[in-house]
């Protein structure tokens, strides 16, 4: 295997990370504060898609679109997070589970009714076409470099907002500690909004941006959430941190995975049996990896502190 | 009891117990006779249901060891602890709250007669269950709620079903985690008198913050504060140690 | 003691007397499209009553229930594929299949709890299920078209006859139905409940929880794959489609919509979920817009179940 072929998918593996952590940075805050199993979030990283696409296609610019859905997001997340999600915190898992299977099933159907089956395509902005050179021969689409860029923007704000501010002094506190941050006076509801509102536009932003490569489609968001599990399950529930080093792992491991198992496994097998037990074994990998993750650590990489401490 | 309890200590020696920066015990040593009651007594937060939790299997201590009979349990998952006849009851009340106080009683008997892999067979209509439930409930007066749900009974029915379910595995050995919370003064003198009765068939460590009741109850206290055992001794030892006055009881229980 | 019959009892005898009398009803009315709905209905509810064994009485929210359906299923589909048609070589290789993979996973899921047990029991499920679309030889998202029914070869059980295949059903449904009551009011179900409610004070009184969680979870696999084979044969088709995880959330939704840990809210769950799709898909094919916030509700507000707004004390009835 030649090393350019490598470093690329070693690219396309981080590319895909970035994507897992925009998703999963929001859906672990969700778990981790709110103790709530949102399945909804998916439904968000579809809305993204449609709501940013239309606004790109209405705007004339993937820039503006994208600039434009940052608070229509917001918006739709604090709506969702009011109207449906609130009542469930006291409920049992098992409710979660069931009303947030109930948001997916209306969130399908009205994206269905309101942009048809089809789906919607948003094409690339001409400036974003094309390849840029990395050196020693390699050269990587540019609109993929973009992506890269803007998820370690956003994992940096991310991790400034978190770790350097008082709102997420009082994130941190509530993952690690709901009556503390009660105790701290914390107007939980309003705390609670923003969170979801947060996550809300990074699930979707994640949406619109694969949209020009995919294109929007309904039920989209379905097996990046389930992905987007895998890599909240492997840093441990409530960390942001955790996140970002799962889904690195976790999109690397599964791109390098799909591209070169079956070269590796000539190594060992037949090319006839290579041949066909490298695509389901690289399809099981990183769930073999969470598997084996969660054997040693059942709790994650980056457990939340409160997680290890005195029952 | 046909296999009568046989006479067994409990021993703790050297535990340490670290949680962050909290040390919930330090170099905890001490030794609780049979057909004694060993009071454990301290100020809040001073490690006494860290202390239960070791003893009982449901955490591990950092370093030191638990030695029941003879034998070093520090190991020994919890349920294997009750197997070999410790058992324990709980600070907050956890029975079985969506099952009748019979059930609740039918299901430690049931785990003392070996494993539970019957699937066939109803177990509430199995009478080696039901018959030695129903009468360790009269024992504890208990027996004309047999069929209302946990759920349902007052507080103080609680905790008596709760030492009832700890009796039912027919421990040598009990650790009470404070049996008398929120009781009324009633209430409380018919368990003091009800514990009492065990003595003589049973080795008891209570943990208890009315000192009352442990005044009345115990043969031996130990004092804990932060983690560590600051003194042990006789009732009246204890009263008149200066150490344990100025750490904890204050003059005004002396 | 606990025998007074309630309308949760009623509706229980009606509905297993309508499932035995369906082929006859439809014959009746000349509506033979009802014998396969039924017999879709009977399938979905051996595979709840499974996932309530676990869930309604263990406490134990599988996502990836659905799994066992498909590897029960892709057992009789990739046997036959290669000429095995024999049903005593299908059935226990489905069951045994999907008691090792069961017992795998369990032995991963039951170290976890709570939300993780949740993300987990999907994960793995969906693991299974990009394995069957990896899966070229055996049709990959196409799936693969079963020619032959399970032949049991004695005569008598001839699956290729509509009514035969029917009876089948029902007969593996009853027996769900008993063994199911028979493992909650046991020794053994004791255990699985008194762990749902308490578990740590269970392993308080002696008795070592997991092994038994697991036993569980590994009996309702079994039992669901059972359902995956019944499937296969009813539709003479198998496809990823069977364990997509949208089938594990319905499985829970039947569940909890017929009331979990009641013995026959399973199969009502059964029969008003696959009813009301079948009904309210003819009113408009937008229909999951009435039905996502339909569920809401229910959860919200019908916390029972149709068992409990019958009356029904969880458990026993």
């Amino acid at each position: 295997m030649d090393y350019v072929l490598l470093i690329e998918q070693l690219l396309n593996g981080f590319q895909l990370g970035i994507i897992l952590f925009l998703m999963a940075a929001g859906l672990t805050l969700v778990f981790g504060i709110m103790d709530l199993v949102n399945l909804a979030h998916g439904s968000l990283f579809m809305i993204g898609a449609f709501v940013g696409g239309t606004l790109t296609l209405a705007t004339g610019s993937l820039m503006l679109g994208a600039v434009l859905m940052v608070p229509a997001m917001f918006a739709i997340g604090v709506l969702v997070e009011t109207i449906a999600l609130r009542t469930l915190y006291r409920r049992s898992h098992l409710d979660q589970v069931l009303a947030t299977f109930g948001l997916i099933l209306f969130f399908n159907e009205a994206t269905r009714l309101i942009w048809g089956p089809e789906g919607l395509a948003v094409p690339l902005p001409d400036f974003l076409e094309g390849t840029v050179a990395l050196g020693a021969g390699i050269t990587y689409p540019l609109y993929r470099v973009v992506i890269i860029v803007i998820g370690i923007l956003v994992a940096l704000g991310l991790y400034l907002l978190v770790a350097r501010t008082r709102f997420g002094m009082l994130v941190r506190a509530g993952a690690s500690n709901r009556v503390m941050a009660g105790a701290l006076g914390v107007n939980i509801p309003v705390l609670f909004s923003l969170v979801f509102g947060i996550g809300a536009v990074l699930a979707g932003l994640a949406g619109l941006i694969i949209t020009p490569i995919t294109q929007a489609a309904i039920g989209m968001g379905e097996d990046v959430l389930i992905l987007a599990f895998v890599v909240i399950v492997i840093g441990g529930i409530g960390s942001v941190r955790g996140a970002f080093v799962a889904a690195l792992l976790t999109g690397i491991i599964d791109t390098m995975g799909r591209s070169f198992l079956d070269v590796i496994l000539l190594l060992f097998l037949s090319p006839n049996a290579a041949e066909s037990a490298g695509p389901a074994l690289s399809s099981m990998l990183i769930y073999i990896l969470m598997a084996g993750i969660l054997f040693f650590r059942p709790q994650g990489l980056f457990p939340p502190r409160s997680a290890t401490a005195a029952p | 009891m046909t296999d009568g309890p046989r006479a067994l200590h409990l021993e703790a020696r050297g535990l340490h117990k670290r949680f962050g920066g909290l040390q919930a015990a330090a170099d905890l040593s001490m030794r609780a006779q049979h057909g004694e009651i060993h009071a454990v007594i301290g100020p809040n937060g001073a490690g006494k249901t860290t202390l239960v939790h070791m003893l009982s299997g449901f955490l591990q201590p950092d370093s030191g060891s638990i030695v029941f009979g003879g034998d070093d349990i520090t190991g020994l998952p919890a349920p294997g602890r009750v197997q070999r006849g410790l058992a324990r009851s709980f600070q907050i009340t956890s029975v079985f709250r969506e099952f009748t106080v019979l059930e609740n009683v039918v299901l430690p008997v049931q785990a003392r007669q070996g494993h539970s892999f019957r699937f066939w067979r109803s177990a509430m209509r199995d009478p080696a269950l039901t018959e030695p439930a129903r009468v360790l409930l009269e024992k504890v007066g208990l027996g004309d709620r047999a069929a209302t749900p946990a759920g349902h009974l007052a507080h103080g029915e609680q905790r008596q079903l709760e030492i009832a379910i700890a009796l039912a595995t027919h421990p040598s050995f009990l650790l009470l985690d404070e049996p008398m919370a929120g009781m009324g003064p009633e209430e409380n003198r018919d368990l003091i008198d009800f514990l009492g009765g065990l003595k003589e068939t049973h080795g008891m460590l209570l943990i208890e913050h009315d000192l009352d009741a442990v005044f009345a109850l115990a043969d031996r206290i130990t004092v804990l504060v932060y983690g560590r055992a600051i003194a042990s001794g006789r009732p009246d030892a204890i009263r008149q140690n200066s150490q344990v006055r100025a750490a904890y009881l204050g003059e005004a229980h002396v | 003691m606990r025998s007074q019959l309630t309308p949760a009892h009623a509706v229980s005898a009606l509905l297993i007397s309508l499932c035995a009398a369906v082929p006859y009803l439809a014959s009746a009315l000349d509506e033979p499209f009802y014998v396969i709905v039924f017999a879709r209905i009977m399938v979905w509810a051996i595979a709840a009553i499974s996932l309530n064994l676990i869930m309604g009485f263990g406490g134990m929210i599988s996502f990836g229930h659905a799994v066992y359906l498909g590897i029960g299923g892709y057992a009789v589909g990739i046997l036959a594929f290669h000429d095995i048609t024999s049903a005593w070589i299908q059935l226990p290789v489905a069951m045994g299949l999907c008691a090792v993979v069961a017992l795998v996973f369990g032995v991963i899921c039951l170290r976890t709890r709570g939300i993780y047990f949740i993300m987990i029991t999907l994960a793995l499920a969906q693991m299974v299920f990009f394995l069957s679309v990896s899966a070229e030889r055996y049709g990959s998202d196409d799936g693969l078209n079963i020619l032959w029914r399970s032949e049991f070869g004695s005569g008598i059980i001839d699956l290729e006859d509509g009514a035969v295949m029917y009876y089948t059903i029902f007969a593996a449904l009853l027996g769900c139905l008993l063994l199911q009551w028979r493992i909650v009011v046991s020794r053994f179900g004791m255990v699985l409940r008194a762990s749902q409610s308490n578990d740590t004070r269970v392993q308080a009184v002696g008795i070592p929880t997991y092994r038994y969680r697991l036993a569980a979870f590994v009996i309702a696999g079994v039992m669901c794959g059972l359902a995956g084979f019944l499937q296969a044969n009813l539709e003479r088709f198998v496809s990823p489609d069977m364990m997509n995880w949208h089938r594990s959330g319905e499985l829970i939704l039947m569940t909890v919509l017929g009331g979990t840990a009641t013995l026959f809210g399973p199969l009502v769950g059964a029969v008003v979920f696959l009813l009301l799709s079948e009904i309210l898909s003819t009113i408009t094919i937008h229909w999951h817009l009435v039905f996502g916030p339909f569920l809401i509700l229910v959860v919200l507000f019908a916390r029972g179940g149709v068992m409990g707004l019958l009356g029904s004390r969880a458990a026993r009835d």
